[in-house]
């Protein structure tokens, strides 16, 4: 073969291989949630209220919804109200912009801002049993109803850094979330279905944590998963990944508290 | 916060075989796991569930490390009588749970 003919068979070979990498987004009449890829027995646990551990999370979120802390001796309930009402279809539009902070904060962050500003009560521990059954709890109250993130020109930038993040390739198995849950989805990792990595149910009950989890939990796994450098909890990268991931799964219902292997 | 799920029937005909389902919060630390500073986990189970029926025990279950958090019994009994079901959880470090349900039977 010529110089010439191989320099032009490798250029053809990296156009190929950066074709592969960049395979289209999933179309949004094929999404689908991670609970139609899971087995029947563990459809049924989610489906089943009473069998459902999630909802044992849920019903601690009610207790604290209505119980008196910090400073100002105000419960979420006294501003809130009955949270059925008031908090429906709020977990579907997180996270949302605040002006203050002048970015997204996903729902978890917004209750400690509000029991920071408006209880006066310490900020609760990311993955703390207690912030992740009020989650639950404000969260439950949107089951059923379509993700609808609000992009604008304030959102817009945070909604590209997610998606540049989705897309891009990090550690040491230099490897993308899109490569997994866009390009090989329904295929298997060692025994287990990948997901669309649609978060439709967070916090979710997961079997294999047994207990309950955040989103930005699940995301570190994944990045621990491809050997890279995973972020603190609150960091502003996993915020907007997950602003990403929820614009990517919007329209799709809300399953809270979901159970997933 | 000991919080438990039970779902049965409020009604049955008499000799109707019924489901009972129980789900109750516990982490069930099974002592055998170390703290990052390689201290051993203290075992803190639930060893022993048991459901009465109008005081007659109609199901036990020994419970032992290798049960996941969160135990979840389904079982089934035969409604004999109106009355009460008890369910009563006991574990270690003192753990005790108590729910019932009352079921008409016609």
């Amino acid at each position: 073969m010529s110089g010439r003919a191989r320099r032009l068979l490798v250029a053809l070979t990296i156009v190929a291989l950066a074709g592969a990498s960049f395979a289209a987004e999933i179309p949004l009449a094929e999404r689908r949630s991670g609970y139609e890829l899971m087995s029947r027995e563990t459809r049924a646990m989610q489906d089943d209220d009473t069998a459902n551990p999630g909802m044992l999370g849920v019903l601690d979120g009610g207790a604290l919804w209505a119980r008196k802390t910090g400073a100002t001796g105000r419960a979420c309930a006294d501003c809130h109200g009955e949270a059925r009402a008031t908090m429906k279809g709020v977990a579907a539009r997180y996270p949302a912009y605040d002006g203050t902070l002048k970015r997204p904060v996903n729902l978890e962050q917004r209750i400690n801002l509000c029991r920071t500003e408006r209880q006066q009560a310490p900020a609760l521990a990311y993955e703390s049993r207690e912030l992740l059954a009020l989650t639950a709890y404000v969260a439950r109250q949107s089951r059923g109803l379509p993700i609808d993130i609000t992009v604008d020109a304030r959102t817009q930038p945070f909604l590209d850094d997610g998606r540049a993040a989705f897309y891009r390739r990090q550690g040491q198995l230099n490897l993308a979330c899109s490569q997994c849950h866009d390009d090989n989805w329904g295929r298997k990792l060692a025994g287990n279905v990948i997901p669309q990595a649609h978060p439709t149910g967070y916090p979710v009950y997961r079997l294999e944590w047994q207990s309950l989890g955040s989103l930005q939990r699940r995301l570190r796994n994944c990045l621990v998963g491809i050997r890279a450098e995973a972020y603190e909890y609150g960091a502003p990268e996993l915020v907007d990944l997950e602003l990403f991931l929820m614009w990517r799964a919007r329209g799709m219902a809300i399953e809270t508290p979901g159970v997933r292997p | 916060m000991a919080n438990a799920l039970i779902n049965a029937p409020d009604r049955a005909r008499r000799g109707e075989i019924i489901e009972i389902k129980t789900l109750i919060s516990h982490q069930m630390e099974t002592g055998y796991r170390r703290s990052q500073l390689g201290a051993r986990i203290p075992r803190d189970i639930i060893r022993l569930f048991v459901c009465t029926y109008n005081g007659t025990e109609v199901f036990r279950a020994e419970l032992h490390p290798a049960i996941a958090a969160n135990p979840f019994f389904v079982f089934s009994t035969v409604a004999t009588e109106s009355g009460t079901l008890t369910f009563q959880w006991t574990g270690d470090n003192g753990f005790s749970a108590t729910e019932t349900a009352t079921i008409t039977v016609d």
